[in-house]
């Protein structure tokens, strides 16, 4: 292994696209998990320097193949080569050693140990750490002054951002000589200004020779940074085509096989009286800490009002409280009515009676029990409901059943069977079951919190279609999304929240994302 | 209550909280590593048996020692089969050991010895006997340092020596070196030391078997130096506390130490009620200074000193995820 001071002067200089090397070459990569199939038969050409993307829905089969490539996994068939050469890589070592490095979505970072130690973990020079930190320590500096990725190495990880702690996976990366660098989803947790900090840095490691491989649903990252883009649906890799002449549409439709509207077509709001009142409201978590600090907002009948923020800044508390499972100080009224915030009416099954209905954020924790068959989980919240009553002590299971049944038939649910326990179905109709549940009861106000997380792109529209049309039928409806593009094509008022209070109300067509981007670091706006 | 009193109690106090710092570094080990190993007191008792068994047999200690350590270490093998290996509940797998070593080493002592369960007493070479350190009786004369050098600090086994000498070299293993690192990354995310390609699974077998020899050590300790043969139960709750003082410690080896003394004080309380009495001036039932570690831990859990956090990985078997 070549020492890390070496990093970057020995790395090529971009070459010339045409002709240039190739740096990985995957020739008929097949992979199973029992009897699905999560690659079949994937070839795929990546040249040096340059950033080549994977583009797919959830569950194509882009993880997997990252992860044979990391030597997670073990190809049933297929060869890889690095560098022109055959490559074996039974495990992440061999990768390591291949100068493949892996930035995971979830981070894969020691909390209470710095970013140093972080960084030399795995990597250490010998028995002793005093010799191996002093060397990291150099190498980090030359690394920052090299592609911008700023990082005090002493600060611990629990007490940076997010972005900073995705910039040390990407140091960690470095410091083991990679040249080709694997991200998968890395946006999902950033702020826009954080993501565009980090194309500048993945651009930079390019100019230097580096070989990129960004992995993501988002169309939007492609344009923007790849020269290359392979799409894949399936297990399988459906084409690979240059960028620059692609459109997003032409990919969306590649993703799905059909064309899929990108846009939520939506008629404009014509919101009617308010339904809900928030003023001053406040919530403190189990430590005291103060999470949402004096909100204040109304919603209108036929109105969708979007909550958009980095995660983590108040939004999950804002659903819990109106939806009766935190508890909080300030006032709600529904319809004219103060709803009761810290007594006996204060919970879920209250909130759920006064026409208040909520598909949490976190679906398969708060939203259904995952072990359960569907039709049980489709009475969740409603279990008291007259229609689901065979007398007075019995349920009438068949009622709720065929009840299912038929909800499933009207939200597309696959496989359409209420028998079959909730795990067993997709994230998409996983979710589909949740708003149908909700969305049924004809609710004066719909609390719906990351609608379509993990959902698939076919899903996605179609709950979006659910949502508009409930707003069409004069009910108000909050919404809670960290996907700006979702917040911004469904909202007819957007709301930013950071560190717990709002930071100010824009109309989407009046706003861009620069805008609410600022808002969301908390740079700019107002706290209301 | 004289200070010749003061000296005693002091001196059984590091006697008595010996074995309690051996079993705490060794849970300490574990624990670090992710392994929550419930089952010191068996590995204690295991070796117990094992070292007082051996030593009255070849009438050497050191026999006995190594036996006691072989014995702790197949009850950790067991171990760590059971919840690396096999993914088990780490927890349930140390209760079960417990109950084995409970009854297996009384089984075996009858077997071996027919003397209700214990081993013969050992006399001579057979047990770890008192040192003496240098000067101590020539500076017995200073005023107050004299008698707590020769009281206290001098004349006790190499084990309790050697247990203290454990501490710093812990910290300095934990601390200082790549091991050290690598296994309290390994007890906070495992998939940050899998996917820098070093072994969890090694890892962990280590940390075990590190554990396996101190709780050797442990319980050899308290059947051939602190007392002269193996006795039934003799262990009597150690391990327990020592997981106790863990955590009063927050599983740092220096806190260890002092968590380990104050704990051996209040055992060596215990066997004085009548000075207690006479200090405090009422009469304090032994049970209550037994119990005091139990109700300093549950203090320190409920938050009122300082906030114990546990390895976040610890007590979750490693199952590689994509």
């Amino acid at each position: 292994m070549v020492s890390g001071n070496d990093m970057g002067r020995q790395a090529t200089a971009a070459l010339p696209d045409a002709g240039a090397p190739l740096a990985i070459e995957l020739r008929g990569i097949s992979k199973a998990f029992g009897p699905v199939q999560a690659n079949k038969d994937i070839s795929i050409q990546v040249k040096r320097g340059s950033i080549h993307g994977i583009i797919g829905e959830n569950g194509a089969g882009k993880s997997t193949l990252m992860s044979i490539l990391y030597g997670f996994y073990k190809a049933d068939a297929g060869e890889i080569l690095i560098g022109g050469k055959l490559t074996a890589i039974p495990d992440s070592q061999s990768a390591i050693r291949a100068g493949i490095g892996m930035v995971f979505q979830h981070f894969k970072l020691v909390q209470n140990f710095t970013v140093l130690e972080n960084v030399i973990l795995g990597a250490e020079d010998g028995g002793l750490l005093r010799p191996s930190l002093a060397k990291a320590r150099r190498v980090l500096a030359d690394l920052s002054r090299e592609y911008g990725l700023d990082v005090n190495p002493d600060a611990l990880i629990e007490d940076l951002s997010v972005g900073h702690q995705q910039r040390v996976e990407i140091l960690k990366a470095l410091y083991r000589q990679a040249d080709i660098l694997i991200l998968d989803e890395p946006t999902g947790v950033l702020t826009p200004a954080e993501a565009d900090h980090l194309f500048r840095i993945l651009k930079g490691l390019k100019d230097q020779g580096k070989t990129i491989i960004l992995i993501t649903h988002k169309l939007r990252e492609i344009m923007e940074i790849t020269d290359t883009v392979s799409v894949m649906r399936r297990g399988q890799m459906t084409a690979t085509v240059k960028t620059a002449e692609t459109s997003p549409e032409q990919l969306a439709e590649l993703m799905v096989g059909r064309k899929v509207l990108l846009q939520v077509e939506k008629r404009a709001a014509t919101p009617g009286k308010v339904v809900l009142e928030v003023e001053n409201l406040s919530v403190r978590d189990e430590n005291k800490v103060e999470r949402l600090k004096g909100v204040s907002l109304t919603i209108r009948a036929g109105e969708i009002l979007g909550i958009a923020g980095v995660a983590g800044n108040g939004q999950s508390e804002l659903l819990e409280v109106l939806g009766g499972i935190a508890r909080g100080t300030g006032t709600i009224r529904l319809n004219g009515v103060e709803l009761d915030l810290t007594g006996k009416h204060s919970d879920g099954q209250s909130r759920r009676a006064q026409g208040i209905a909520h598909v949490p954020e976190d679906r398969q924790h708060l939203g259904m029990i995952m072990d359960f068959a569907a039709w049980e989980n489709v009475a969740f919240g409603y279990h008291h409901a007259p229609e689901y009553q065979k007398n007075a002590l019995f349920m009438d299971n068949d009622a709720l059943r065929a009840d299912t049944e038929k909800k499933m038939a009207r939200f597309d649910v696959r496989p359409p069977n209420p028998l079959l326990a909730a795990k067993n179905f997709s994230g998409g109709n996983q979710q589909k079951i949740i708003v149908a549940r909700e969305i049924e009861r004809n609710p004066d106000l719909l609390l719906i919190g990351q609608p379509t997380r993990g959902v698939d792109i076919g899903a996605i529209e179609f709950i979006h279609k659910q949502i508009v049309a409930l707003r069409d039928a004069g009910k108000a409806i909050l919404l809670v999304s960290v996907e700006l593009d979702e917040i911004m094509s469904l909202s007819d008022r957007i709301a930013v929240m950071f560190d717990g209070q709002i930071m100010g109300i824009r109309d989407p067509a009046t706003t861009d994302e620069r805008d609410l981007g600022l808002m969301m670091a908390g740079v700019a706006g107002k706290a209301a | 209550m004289d200070y010749a009193t003061l000296l005693q109690i002091l001196d059984s106090t590091l006697r008595l909280a010996t074995p309690l710092l051996l079993a705490c570094l060794a849970g300490l080990f574990s624990e670090r590593a992710g392994i929550f190993d419930i089952g010191l007191e068996g590995k204690m008792l295991m070796a117990a048996m094992a070292s007082g068994a051996v030593a009255a047999l070849s009438g050497s200690v050191w026999l006995g020692l190594c036996a006691g350590i072989g014995a702790s270490l197949v009850l950790a093998a067991l171990h760590g089969i059971a919840s690396i290996t096999f993914r088990g509940n780490q927890l349930i797998a140390g209760v079960a050991l417990n109950f084995v070593a409970s009854g297996v080493t009384v089984l075996i002592a009858q077997r071996m010895f027919g003397q209700g369960g214990r081993t013969p007493p050992l006399t001579g070479d057979a047990r770890f006997n008192p040192l003496t350190l240098p000067f101590a009786e020539e500076l017995r004369g200073v005023p107050v340092l004299g008698p707590l050098y020769a009281e206290v600090i001098s004349g006790h086994s190499i084990l309790v020596y050697l247990a203290l000498a454990l501490v710093p070299l812990s910290w300095w293993v934990l601390y200082r070196t790549r091991f050290g690192l690598r296994l309290r990354a390994v007890g906070e995310n495992p998939a940050s030391v899998d996917t820098a390609g070093v072994s969890v699974v090694a890892l962990r077998y280590a940390a075990v078997a590190i554990t396996g020899v101190l709780c050797g050590l442990a319980g050899a300790y308290m059947a051939t130096a602190l007392q002269a043969g193996f006795g039934r139960e003799m262990t009597a709750g150690r391990g327990y506390i020592a997981l106790a003082a863990l955590i009063f410690a927050k599983w740092r080896p220096w806190a260890a130490l002092w968590a380990t003394l104050l704990f051996g004080f209040f055992q060596a309380l215990a066997l004085r009620p009548d000075v207690v009495e006479a200090v405090l001036r009422f009469k304090v039932p032994v049970p209550a200074l037994d119990a005091l570690p139990y109700v300093l831990t549950v203090l320190v859990l409920a938050g009122f000193v300082g906030k114990a956090i546990p390895p976040r990985a610890g007590g979750q078997p490693y199952v590689k995820e994509r």
